[in-house]
This record gives structure tokens, sequence and C-alpha cells, in this order.
């Protein structure tokens, strides 16, 4: 079956402020809103919407993380995908535990295409993807902006520094979505009661025979520094004197 | 102890990218630092050369292949994780080419990343933003293994001239894959100065409108030599394009002169221009956000002022 597998993170909604706990020892989640990784609901889209073009047959949604992240699979069902994985396994798992995890899961699921989110925006890493294509041995087309898939290929449009630039992939591959690829549909009511109904699978690390290494240790978490509240200038002429004395202009 | 650092130099093939210089700091910092530097290109001389002049630098190798005309993460990260094997760390900058090819080698390697550099505390334990920049994260790679690691760029100051250090020629038997083909690019020409190491930079929010609204903009930034950025919400609606968006997922800039023009200052705006010397902001609502990091605040109509101050200058 021509399948797509797209992971998920569940990660502190981006509206909400986030604050570091005054002991040093992570940052407030505690009542915080939570929901999917924004990259990812992307990823999700663009693979939903290549299954409507008819590029796909099935589109598989997978975590890893704690129980909790079971709603953002229901979630995810709800938008449209087929069925769920969630990999147990407490926070604090590495983006190279993650990617060994994704692996196991290709080798069982043998997609034509998985895509992720470029970067999760708790931990900000980035390095999922990359990691998979190179454990996977396969082709990686990261921050696209651009999917298109003929022929066994995939033609992806990706946002770099100095442009756009487009690769042509073989398939399998991974793809990482960057914030232009498409607007994510809203979750519609009754797509929330039908996705209770959708099969959500769970597995643990051990039955996959992946060991939650720890190689990157948290030491501690600090708020960043502040910048202190400038001046109010009152017209245009008086910036350029307040530039010019600052000795930037 | 001595730690052997391996930077893989970004390049256009033709000049080296000021993040490279940058990687070289971050890197100095590190107790007993011996540093080489490596350029993967079809003819890696000029490139080379240019590499061997930064400060601090032990040594440039150059791994010259056919395949290497564009940087393509999967053909460079084999040819770089065959060369890893006698260095401690394995460095490269935080940019789209950085980040693309980095995190390939750490999987070819097995070998842990610290993504976004920001501070050296040891030559295994870094600081690094998380959260959009919200919290500083310190991490500490576990002993025995490598360290692979970007830089944020917008942290160091870049290398000085010295040197020059040695050139070699380097080889590396590794079959390289032909499932990624590159197509093409499609790269604004501008004679302006770049975006992630210009002095100067003006930016431009949603408040511009439009495309043509950005003009405003490009004559002021001409005046001044600057380099133009935009916020997401500008390049989302298509005024300016994606090379220029500055923040948490666009560019991380470090200018002396940062103006923010019809930007709200979102958060992860904020995250880009953290490091800037001077912001200036110019909003019509006074209760913005983006008061609350600026040095020099007007509230007012930009299209209004921005056309004077030009006047001005
Ligand atoms: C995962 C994620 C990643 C993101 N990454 C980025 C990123 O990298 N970079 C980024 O910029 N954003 C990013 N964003 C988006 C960010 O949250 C904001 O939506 C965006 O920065 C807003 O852009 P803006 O300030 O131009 O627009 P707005 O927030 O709409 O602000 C427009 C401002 O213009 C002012 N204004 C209007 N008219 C005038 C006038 N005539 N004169 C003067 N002022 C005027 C208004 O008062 C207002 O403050 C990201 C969001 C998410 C969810």
């Amino acid at each position: 079956m021509k399948r797509i597998l797209v992971g998920i993170k569940r990660v502190v909604d981006y509206n909400v402020r986030i604050r570091v706990k005054p002991d040093g020892s992570g940052v407030v989640t505690d009542g915080v809103k939570m929901s999917i990784n924004p990259f990812d609901e992307i990823a999700l889209e663009e693979a939903l919407r290549i299954k409507e073009r008819g590029g796909a047959e099935e589109v598989v949604v997978v975590t890893v993380g704690p129980a909790d992240c079971q709603q953002q699979l229901r979630t995810a069902l709800a938008m449209g995908a087929d069925r769920a994985l969630h990999v147990q396994a407490d926070g604090g798992i590495e983006p190279l535990v993650t990617a060994r995890v994704m692996l196991k899961l290709v080798e069982r699921e043998q997609p034509l295409l998985v895509i992720l989110g470029k970067q999760a925006i708790d931990d900000d890493n980035g390095q999922t993807g990359q990691l998979l294509a190179a454990l996977w041995n396969r082709p990686q087309a990261t921050y696209a902006s651009k999917v298109e898939l003929h022929d066994g290929a995939a033609r992806v449009t990706r946002e770099v520094d100095a442009g756009l630039e487009t690769l042509d992939v073989d398939l399998p591959a991974v793809i990482t979505t960057d914030l232009r690829l498409n607007e994510p549909r809203y979750v519609k009511l009754p797509d929330i009661m039908k996705a209770k109904k959708k099969p959500l699978d769970t597995l643990t690390l051990s039955a996959l025979g992946v060991e939650p290494r720890v190689q990157l240790k948290a030491v501690s978490w600090s708020p960043p520094a502040q910048r202190q509240k400038g001046v109010l200038v009152k017209d245009a002429a008086e910036l350029v004197a307040a530039l010019k004395q600052k000795g930037l202009l | 102890m001595s730690s052997k650092i391996l930077i893989v130099a970004e390049h256009d093939g033709a000049k080296l990218n000021p993040s490279t210089a940058k990687c070289v700091t971050c890197a100095r910092a590190i107790d007993g630092a011996d540093i080489t530097l490596v350029v993967c290109a079809v003819n890696a001389a000029a490139v080379a050369a240019e590499a061997a002049q930064l400060a601090g630098v032990s040594r440039v190798l150059t791994l010259e292949n056919s395949a290497n005309e564009h940087a393509l993460a999967a053909v460079l990260a084999p040819q770089i994780a065959a060369l890893a094997e006698p260095y401690s760390h394995v460095f490269g900058p935080s940019t789209t080419f950085g980040k693309d090819l980095m995190a390939r080698i750490s999987g070819l390697l097995d070998a842990p990343q610290v993504s976004d550099i920001m501070a050296v505390e040891s030559p295994t334990r870094f600081r690094r933003p998380i959260y959009a920049g919200n919290a500083i994260l310190t991490v500490e790679v576990a002993t025995g293994s490598k360290v692979i690691g970007t830089v944020r760029t917008a942290s160091f100051a870049a290398a000085a001239a010295g040197g020059p250090a040695p050139i070699e020629k380097a080889a590396v038997n590794v079959e390289l894959p032909k499932h990624t083909r590159f197509v093409s690019i499609s790269a604004a020409r501008s004679d302006r100065p770049d975006l992630q190491s210009a002095a100067r930079v003006i930016s431009g929010g949603r408040a511009l409108g439009s495309a043509e609204g950005f003009k405003i903009l490009y004559a002021l930034a001409d005046k001044l030599g600057a380099a133009v950025g935009a916020s997401r919400a500008a390049v989302d609606a298509g005024y300016a394009p994606n090379e220029m968006q500055v923040g948490q997922t666009g560019k991380i800039i470090a200018p002396e002169l940062y103006v923010a023009i019809g930007i709200s200052g979102a958060i992860q705006h904020l995250t880009g221009i953290k490091d800037a010397r001077t912001i200036v902001a110019i909003n019509k609502d006074a209760e913005a956000p983006i008061f609350e990091v600026a040095d020099i605040g007007l509230v007012g109509d930009l299209f209004q002022i921005v056309p004077e101050i030009e006047r001005l200058l």
C-alpha cells in the first residue's frame, strides 16, 4: 500500500508565554495549553493533500512520548489521518532515539514518504528528519515549501538562506516542512467523533528494540538575558539625531 | 587536554560564507582547540585560500569531487563522516546549509548533535536557546562520544585574519548516493548587503501592505547601505521573498542597527534579533510588544515617517 508516515510531537502551544522555573529545573508546563507542533500539523496537511490527489492510500501518524500525547494523535486522526501509532516513552527523548524509533516504524510500515516538521518549537533541535534519512540511507529534502510526486520521485522546493532551491529525490524519502508549504485545515466536530473510532496502537521502545540512550544531558535551564526598554522619540528628526548621537549614522 | 575540531566550511563555490569565521570563534572557545577546516567543492582552491586566512585555523583540508558542485547533504555527509574519525568535535554553522548537513552527519556517526550552540562552557558542555529563545538550556554531552554541533552564528564574532594555515588535499573512499539531484536555485540577485552579515538591517512587517509598499524600505536601506529583512507575516503575504524572513524559523541576525518597521514584535520574530546592538522600532501602536525591546521607539505612521527619515539622511 502507498503509505505516508507523519511524525507529530506534542508541544507547548506557540501562543503560551514560556517561563523558566525559578529553580532552573525546566520550564513551566503545568496547566499550559499543549498542541501539535505547528510544523507537524503542516506535515500532516501535506500528507492528506497528497492522499486526496491520489498520490497515497494511507496516512499514518506517529508520536514518541508519554501517554498524554494521545490527545494530539486524536487531533491528527480528526484532521484525517487513517491510523495512529503511539510509541510510549517518558519525556526527554533525544533526537537520535526518536529517529531510531522512526526507522523501526519505517521498516514495519514501508512508507513511500516520511514527512516531519523541520523543527519542534520546544527543543528547537531540528534534527529528526535528517537523522532518520541518514539511518535509513535515503534522501532528505528539508525545509520544503512545495512538494510534487511523480514516477517514484519527489520534486521538492526548499526554503534555503539564499532563496528557493529545488531538488529531485527518489522515493522513499524524508521530507521536512517549512511554514509556507500549506495552511493546515481546521478540525470539524463530526471528524472528532469519527476519530474516536480510528485505530490507535500503542507500542513500547523495548518492543521495538530501541534503547532510550541519554547522550545529551540537560543540566539546567535559565531565562534569556533581557533587553532594557529604551526611549521614545517624537518624530523622524529626533530619531535621526538619536542615531547620530549613538554613532550609528 | 586537546580537542580536535573539524569545521565544515560553507561557501558558494567561489567565496567563503561569513558563517564559517563565526564557527571558528566558537571552536576557539573550547580548551586546547586544534581546528581543521574542510572545504568540499569541485575546485576548492579559492575558498580554501580564504579559509586558510582565519586566525586559529591549524589546517585546511579540501575534498574535491565533481559531485560537490551543489551542497547536497546526502552527498556531503558521507564524505565528512568518513573524515571525522580522528576528531572530537564536528561543527558547522546554524544556517540552512549547516542545519541540513550536520544532523545527517550526526546520524551517520551515531553521535549526538548540539544544535544552535550560543556559548561554550567546556569541551562537552554548551548553552543553547530553546522555546524560540525564551529559555536557555545548558546541555552536557556524554563522555566518550563525539560532539556534532551547529553554531548559532549571531552569538559569535567572526574570527580575525591570521594564518595562513597549510592547505592539504584530502581523499575519502566512500560511495556517493545518486538518489538526490539538484534541479535549480532561484535566488534574488541584489546589490544590498547580505542579511546575515550586514551591519545595518531594515525590516518590514505586515503593515507595509504590499510588495509595492516595501519599496519605501528598499529606498531607505539603500541610503543607509543596509540589508532588508521581513517578518513572517510579510513573507507569507508575498510582500517579500522567503530569504528575507527574520526570526525563529527565518534568519537569526546580530547587526549593529536593526530597524523594525510595522512589525508587532511577536516572540518568534524577537528571537531573531535579540543580539542586535541597537533596535529601533517604528509602529503606530504604542502598545506593540516591539517597544519592550527597542532601544529607540517612534510611535506613528510608517508611511509618513520612513520617507521623512530618508529625506533627513
Ligand atoms: C511556529 C511559528 C514560527 C514563526 N516564525 C516566525 C519567524 O521566524 N519570524 C517572524 O517574523 N514571525 C514568525 N512567526 C509569526 C509570528 O508569530 C507573527 O505572526 C509575525 O511575526 C507577525 O508579523 P508582523 O509583525 O509583520 O505582523 P502583525 O503582528 O500583524 O503586526 C503588524 C504591526 O504593524 C503595525 N502597523 C500597522 N499599520 C501601521 C502603520 N501604518 N505604521 C506603523 N505601524 C503600523 C501594527 O500596529 C502592528 O504592530 C512564527 C509563528 C509560528 C507559529
